[in-house]
């Protein structure tokens, strides 16, 4: 199986909370996850189930106040990062670990050319003179695939067209070649013949650089397309981890269940459309009053007593499936 | 751009030209003219020598002509003689525009060397002590007058040094310039220092709410370098536009300051004019600080092209 050197990134029982004047909400409670060089992992749920958070506790960004990590480990090519100072952490940020941010429109700074922002973000980490530095971000720009790059990297975001900005957002995100490429919805904010090409740009470049993916996504289409390994998130917890082969042909969780039975049919495409669009009954929970049992139980049509009752733990269902569901097998074979 | 340029110098024309019109109705509209005035302290009348001298000085002529006197000599480069010097006006104007322009610069720079620092500051520490204390100084900027400013420090310096800062009209060394503007610059700029960083705090508040600075953050900028590389470029706009207001509106307070510190400036000086009536000082003062509001316009509009690439000036 794998060795400990192909780790990447070790996420171990993540706690990020944030304290609201409402009270105190989990966004992110007991997350532990890994993934490999090379490696894409997805992590799918829907708006609000943490999986921004995670993303933004592993670079260290969550806004404090009001949010705050309060426990686990996040270990990257075996360094905690949670460990580190601030400084140190800094000299990591943009360097070993990146990411990529769902609104290319903006999140790229509109009064500094394009070529100027990969510059910073390689000079940040590597001293060396601007000349260069200015040589590697045209680079950048012509792996990204952004036609007549030298003229590009001259130009200010506001000339760019949105998936332009994402291309340029993933070269500076790359200059670095770092270990680990963050990406929170890469491709949500852009027209869908744009998002495939987004889409297919990164699994490029992973493949190319040896870096290690974790793409956030509510789009599961994505997800079977890109990722070798899925997460489910909700409600800050993990529910269901398996290859995305095993997750896709056998959901144990009925709330993955629910969001794959809630995929539009294309009829076009010989999938029998249903009468009537499947949803998942309910909406998703506050997080500062969370049920005492399973977070889904009260939207779940397969909930029994128990449900209500005690948390079910995440359990090993053969093959590295971990699913936290009491009815797990059960869900598996209605599949 | 071009175009854009000749019609910016048209309206400012047209501006200054209407601008003309009102200080020269204005002036004609206030009671008395420095004839009156002179022969009220003279304490007789005699109306035949009160009209001699209207003649002389050309104000018994219809309006229309004392204004195309008036203009088509400043167009020439001809402001006319002081009533009340009889020198030539520009030469009364002159010697003094540079001692209030290095009050109104030295106070420009005060509000915007210590408003955008603190303002950012303030911005960045949030509802801290710090920030809680700074905007307290500023609000008190924004509330005292800054003649009465300029009293309490004349009153202060008397209580505590025994004695205060006299006006030096041939400062020998750089320092002693300095020292001679710095307090009455520091007067008049308290105000517009407090309104700078009130407007830098709110400006960058809203900037630093932006996705790019979390990118930038990401990077793994220092935050040194997010609040001044990535934030208060995008936040200076604002900051520059009220220091562009600022700039006309420091004259008003110039006035006073002047008259408190007893600084023989351009602003004291037409204060001394409006009470003379002197129609050809207070007029071509007049034009002098509209075409310098008008130009402090026009460089703001400007620089937001400098500072921001989405602004371009087209035809």
């Amino acid at each position: 199986m794998t060795k400990q050197s192909d780790l990447v990134l070790e996420v171990k029982n993540l706690k990020t909370v944030f304290f609201t004047n409402s009270g105190l909400f989990k966004a992110v409670d007991d997350l532990s996850f890994s993934v490999r060089r090379g490696e894409t992992l997805a992590i799918v749920g829907e708006s609000g189930c943490g999986k921004s958070v995670t993303a933004l506790s592993l670079m260290r960004l969550v806004p404090d106040p009001p949010g705050r990590i309060i426990g686990g480990s996040v270990s990257l090519e075996g360094t905690d990062l949670l460990a580190l100072d601030e400084a140190e952490m800094r000299a990591v940020r943009g360097n070993r670990i990146s990411m990529i941010f769902q609104e290319p429109m903006t999140s790229l700074n509109p009064v500094m050319r394009i070529g100027d922002q990969i510059v910073e973000a390689v000079r940040l980490h590597r001293s060396i003179p601007a000349r260069e530095a200015q040589t590697i971000a045209v680079e950048m720009l012509r792996l990204v695939r952004i036609p007549e790059p030298a003229r590009r990297a001259r130009e200010y975001p506001h000339q760019l067209s949105g998936g332009m900005r994402q291309r340029a957002m993933i070269a500076m995100a790359l200059a670095c070649r770092p270990a680990l490429l963050l990406a929170d919805e890469p491709t949500t904010a852009l027209d869908v013949t744009i998002q495939a090409q987004i889409l297919a740009l990164i699994l490029d470049l992973q493949k190319e650089l040896g870096t290690g993916l974790v793409l956030i996504t509510h789009d599961l289409g994505v997800v079977a397309q890109t990722a070798q390994r899925v997460i489910v998130m909700y409600a800050g917890r993990k529910v269901e981890e398996a290859s995305v082969e095993a997750l896709f042909a056998s959901p144990m969780h009925p709330y993955t269940r629910g969001l794959m039975a809630s995929i539009p049919a294309v009829p076009a495409a010989g999938i029998v459309a249903p009468e009537r669009l499947n949803e998942i009954p309910g909406t998703v929970p506050s997080l500062v009053r969370l049920p005492k049992g399973c977070a889904f139980a009260p939207r779940c049509k397969l909930a029994i007593k128990r449900c209500e009752a005690e948390y079910p733990p995440l359990a090993d269902w053969g093959g590295g499936h971990l699913a936290a569901c009491w009815r797990a097998e059960e869900v598996a074979e209605v599949a | 751009m071009f175009a854009y340029l000749v019609r910016r110098l048209l309206l400012m024309l047209v501006t200054l030209f209407g601008i003309s019109v009102v200080i020269f109705v204005l002036l004609r509209v206030v009671p008395g003219n420095i004839v009156d005035i002179l022969f009220a302290a003279a304490g007789y009348v005699d109306p035949a020598d009160k009209a001699n001298l209207e003649k002389e000085l050309g104000i018994d002529q219809p309006l229309i002509v004392q204004y195309w006197h008036w203009i088509s000599g400043f167009l020439r480069g001809d402001l006319g003689y002081s009533y009340v010097s009889e020198k030539p006006a520009l030469q009364e104007i002159l010697p003094r525009i540079p001692i209030t322009a290095k009050l109104a610069g030295l106070a420009l720079l005060f509000s915007a060397s210590i408003g955008i620092p603190l303002g950012v500051i303030s911005a960045v520490k949030q509802g801290t002590r710090l920030d809680y204390a700074l905007r307290v100084v500023s609000l008190s900027g924004l509330s005292l007058p800054s003649f009465w400013l300029g009293l309490l420090i004349l009153t202060a310096s008397v209580a505590m040094f025994g004695q205060m800062p006299i006006f030096n009209p041939n400062p020998q060394t750089w320092l002693e310039a300095f020292a001679t503007y710095a307090v009455p610059a520091a007067a008049v700029g308290f105000r517009s220092a407090a309104l700078t960083m009130r407007i830098t705090r709110s400006s960058m508040l809203e900037v630093l709410r932006q996705d790019y600075i979390r990118t930038a953050r990401a990077k793994g900028a220092s935050e040194a370098a997010v609040n001044y590389r990535h934030a208060l470029k995008n936040a200076i706009l604002p900051v520059i536009t009220v220091i562009g207001i600022e700039a006309a509106f420091l004259i008003g307070g110039l006035i006073v300051t002047e008259t408190v510190f007893n600084i023989p400036g351009v602003a004291r000086f037409l204060v001394e004019a409006i009470r003379w009536r002197d129609y050809p000082i207070v007029q071509n003062l007049v034009m002098f600080i509209a075409v310098v509001v008008v130009v402090a316009n026009f460089t703001v509009d400007m620089l937001y092209a400098v500072f921001d690439p989405r602004i371009r000036y087209t035809d």
